[in-house]
């Protein structure tokens, strides 16, 4: 059964409902990301504000776009964050100030820019038309595998790059992780502590 | 009300402002990975909307807006892994304490 295209017995559009509940979620779920107290659930947050996103391209009129959204976003950039929060964590960061002290500094400069951008939209005559298009998943790939060649297989060195940085980063180099996990000893004159470091020195 | 690009674009002009400080603000590296997330979706928005209100932008905005979503990929990836290998050394995440080259 197809529904309208308005809310029935109000002139309302089921479009501009949609936007508005979308925006925000979108908005609500952002300006808690960057308060809350625990960072797990910034990072719950994130994953809120991102779908809100991936509907509003819906809305836009780009499906692919929004799948890649959820695919990449919700599924793979909040998992790595999650996981670099859960390595991360200290046991009293909670407890902790959330804020520097610039945050006071940084509260109306934000302001200012979201109120510069709204001014500068507001008062600019964009050359747009007053409908949306609906963008096919076919012209997207018709453009990316032929004008736009040389940028996608940039990206695919660039990624293929940053797991290869990433590994590197975050892998311990194994002297250090020795001595990392090597528990404080209490008697340190029963045992030669100089041949020890010397020896890590020598493997790595 | 979503049928105008002026909707659209405020949203994303809130959305970076809201990235932005929480950039500034926040004490903790991986809060401010997100807030750069935040702003990363902001742009990205604003693309987006100009390739759905702007008949011959169409299909190259969806393009830059993919090849914008794959960046942020790298720059996530990377940007935890330097989180992760600071944290290794100083044992906190938060970034007013990492003042080693203030001397």
């Amino acid at each position: 059964m197809p529904i309208g295209d308005t809310i029935p017995l109000t002139p309302v559009r089921w479009e501009d409902v949609l936007f508005l509940a979308l925006a925000t979620l979108l908005i609500v779920s952002a300006l808690l990301v960057v308060s809350l107290r625990d960072i797990i659930h910034c990072g719950l947050a994130m994953i809120v504000s991102f779908a809100a996103l991936a509907g509003i391209y819906v809305l836009l009129g780009n499906p692919l776009l929004a799948a890649t959204q959820v695919l990449v976003y919700i599924g793979a950039i909040s998992i790595l964050i999650l996981f670099a929060i859960m390595l991360t964590q200290t046991k009293n960061a909670p407890a902790r100030l959330v804020f520097q002290t610039q945050a006071r500094l940084a509260a109306p400069a934000a302001a200012a820019i979201a109120l510069a951008i709204a001014g500068v939209v507001l008062t600019t005559t964009w050359p747009a038309g007053g409908e949306r298009l609906w963008t096919s998943t076919t012209e997207i790939s018709t453009l990316l595998f032929s004008d736009y060649v040389l940028p996608f297989e940039t990206v695919s060195v660039l990624l293929t790059a940053a797991v290869v940085g990433a590994v590197v980063l975050a892998r311990r180099d194994p002297g250090e992780s020795a001595l990392d996990e090597l528990p404080p000893s209490p008697d340190q004159g029963e045992a030669p502590a100089g041949s020890e470091p010397g020896d890590e020195g020598g493997r790595s | 009300m979503s049928g105008s690009l002026d909707s659209y674009l405020i949203l994303s002009g809130i959305l970076f402002a809201i990235g932005a400080f929480g950039f500034l603000a926040r004490r903790n590296a991986i809060s401010m990975l997100m807030s750069i997330e935040l702003m990363l979706n902001a742009v990205n928005l604003t693309i987006v909307a100009f390739g759905a209100f702007v008949k011959p932008l169409s299909g190259h905005a969806s393009v830059i807006a993919l090849l914008v979503v794959a960046v942020a990929a790298a720059e996530a990836t990377v940007g935890l892994a330097i989180v992760l290998a600071i944290y290794r050394n100083r044992r906190t995440p938060l970034v007013d304490e990492y003042h080693e080259m203030q001397q």
